[in-house]
């Protein structure tokens, strides 16, 4: 089972480090990441499965939650298949 | 890994454009139910509905946490409560009162299914059901009630059609201190689908299993949003743009319907294609068609897009789901639609242009609130002219008025919550239908009922 991490806000340091220090810390494996800085926009996706190490959906939701608010970005965790569903056939 | 373009689409869909699944509705059977002695008849409601529901609304916040995507409502749809009084007889608000417990008890916000089907006749159970329906819906909060008075292949029976203009308008009399709240959950219907998620039109049909999931989607904040992105593209492209849209919108409810019911052990049946607007800004059917370029909802060419805009929907829906059903198109609740509010609040749109609306589109006359003065013959007409729409093009139709009791053009009721508020619309009062209402009988069912 994989999750997608988003993350959208104003640029600034550290960013992907806090992000991943959250997954790691609710077992995530981070499988494939892709950002970019737009207009000072920083933009995040992350690939992490959450089923391999025993990761718990819901407490790493709440603790991304938590620390979207902490540096003021916008992240949302969403299972990997509502993407899917929606855009393949 | 997906694209990042469709990820961040689906993100802004559920975030900024109101995507999200209207109503997960369980569909159960109450036919093994049914017990002479009345009492009886309602414990084995109560105990039934418990065992095949008490987890509806727990499952339905775990696959929206788990999704992340908001399911709004939980709800419950049952077997025609007409066919159990037709067996235990006594006083069918009983019944009423027991589903109201029930959906209590599992936390649905609405249960649908204190209903009559009398399109050809009325059987035992049938006229006690219609005649208490004032009672039940002003005792309950939860409890809907819908009676279907004509189909395609059977006609109209104008009988139930004279009964049910009284039944309005006493449920608008005996809940006018509430804003005839009783009125908001009352829908006469032509061609009642058997399988609709959508209240307050929704019962579990006899052809059905005994328990069912079926999902109704929503999204026409997303299917506005979409389109202003095209602010110059011929109805072609327009069409096309809703279709794609329309196909992403069903997916949602396809996998969030297959999830319910593997996770509840019960079998998911349809999904229903509808575009089911919000009082919320940014969630109006009106705001699509004048997207495509009305100057508002209600003038000349709403007609014409909003066929487009049904077709579109239909055509994208149909191959994202495996089963389709319900209702299945927009639907048009003046009261529900903040576009529609504003439009029938400056006179632009009309009750008449309404009716012609419904000829294309899902489902009818819908949560229109209409001056407290309106005879119960006048709006016998309404639900007879709205029956005949639905009856000759072998399509749904229903009549979902309130009359606001002592309130005329002008004056607004105020019903709460998804069910929004609207103002009074005026309705052609000055000549009587009453003779032709009065005469009864049945309207017999039109050519287009014999295909064989």
């Amino acid at each position: 089972m994989k999750a997608i991490i988003s993350v959208i806000g104003k640029d600034t340091y550290g960013i992907l480090a806090k992000v991943s220090a959250v997954c790691a810390d609710c077992k995530a494996n981070i499988m494939d990441v892709t950002q970019s800085v737009l207009q000072d926009m920083f933009v995040m996706i992350m690939l992490v499965d959450i089923s391999e190490y025993g990761c718990d959906f819901a407490n790493l939701r709440e603790k991304m939650d938590a620390l979207g608010n902490e540096i003021g970005m916008k992240i949302s965790v969403m299972h990997e298949d509502i993407f899917n569903s929606m855009h393949k056939i | 890994m997906l694209n990042t373009t469709d990820i961040m689409e689906t993100i802004t869909m559920i975030q900024e454009e109101n995507l999200d699944i209207r109503t997960i509705t369980m569909g159960i059977s109450l036919l093994d139910c049914a017990d002479s002695d009345i009492d009886k008849s309602c414990e084995k409601i109560y105990d039934k509905i418990i065992r095949l529901a008490g987890n509806l609304v727990k499952t339905g916040e775990e696959i929206e946490a788990k999704y992340g995507i908001p399911i709004i409502n939980k709800r419950i749809s049952v077997t025609p409560i007409a066919m159990l009084v037709a067996v235990s007889g006594g006083d069918p608000v009983k019944y009423a009162h027991t589903l109201e417990k029930a959906a209590l008890a599992v936390g649905v916000n609405f249960i649908g299914g204190y209903s009559a089907l009398v399109h050809k006749g009325f059987s035992a159970g049938d006229k006690a059901l219609i005649e208490s329906i004032p009672e039940a819906l002003a005792t309950t909060t939860r409890v809907c009630s819908s009676v279907n008075i004509g189909t395609t292949k059977s006609g109209i029976n104008m009988d139930a059609v004279g009964m049910m203009g009284k039944v309005v308008r006493r449920a608008a009399e005996i809940t006018a201190d509430r804003d005839s709240i009783a009125c908001a959950k009352l829908v006469v219907f032509c061609n009642a689908p058997e399988d609709n998620p959508f209240m307050a039109g929704a019962f579990h049909g006899v052809g059905e299993p005994d328990c069912v999931i079926n999902v109704g989607v929503s999204g026409p904040g997303v299917v506005h949003a979409a389109l202003k992105k095209c602010p110059d593209g011929d109805l072609t492209q327009v069409a096309d743009i809703i279709k794609k849209t329309a196909f992403k919108i069903t997916r949602m409810g396809q996998l969030v319907g297959t999830e319910a019911s593997k996770m509840l052990g019960v079998p998911f049946g349809i999904v229903d294609l509808s575009l089911a607007p919000t009082p919320a800004v940014g969630d109006s059917v009106a705001h699509i068609l004048e997207e495509m370029g009305l100057e508002t909802c209600g003038t000349h060419g709403t007609t014409a897009a909003l066929a487009l805009l049904n077709d579109a929907v239909k055509k994208g829906g149909v191959m994202a789901s495996s089963h389709v059903g319900g209702l299945s198109g927009a639907f048009i609740p003046v009261s529900e639609d903040a576009g529609m509010i504003a439009a029938a609040r400056s006179g632009d749109l009309k009750i008449e242009k309404l009716e012609a609306m419904t000829a294309v589109c899902s489902v009818g006359l819908d949560m229109i609130v209409i001056p407290g003065d309106t005879s119960a013959e006048v709006i016998s007409a309404i639900i007879a002219d709205e029956a005949a729409i639905g009856m000759v093009n072998s399509k749904t139709t229903a009549v979902r008025v309130i009359p606001a009791i002592g309130k005329n053009v002008g004056d607004e009721l105020e019903f709460g919550g998804l069910l929004g508020s609207g103002p009074v619309m005026p309705v052609n009062n000055t000549k009587s239908p009453a003779k032709f209402i009065s005469r009864g009988g049945r309207i017999p069912a039109p050519l287009q009922s014999l295909k064989n």
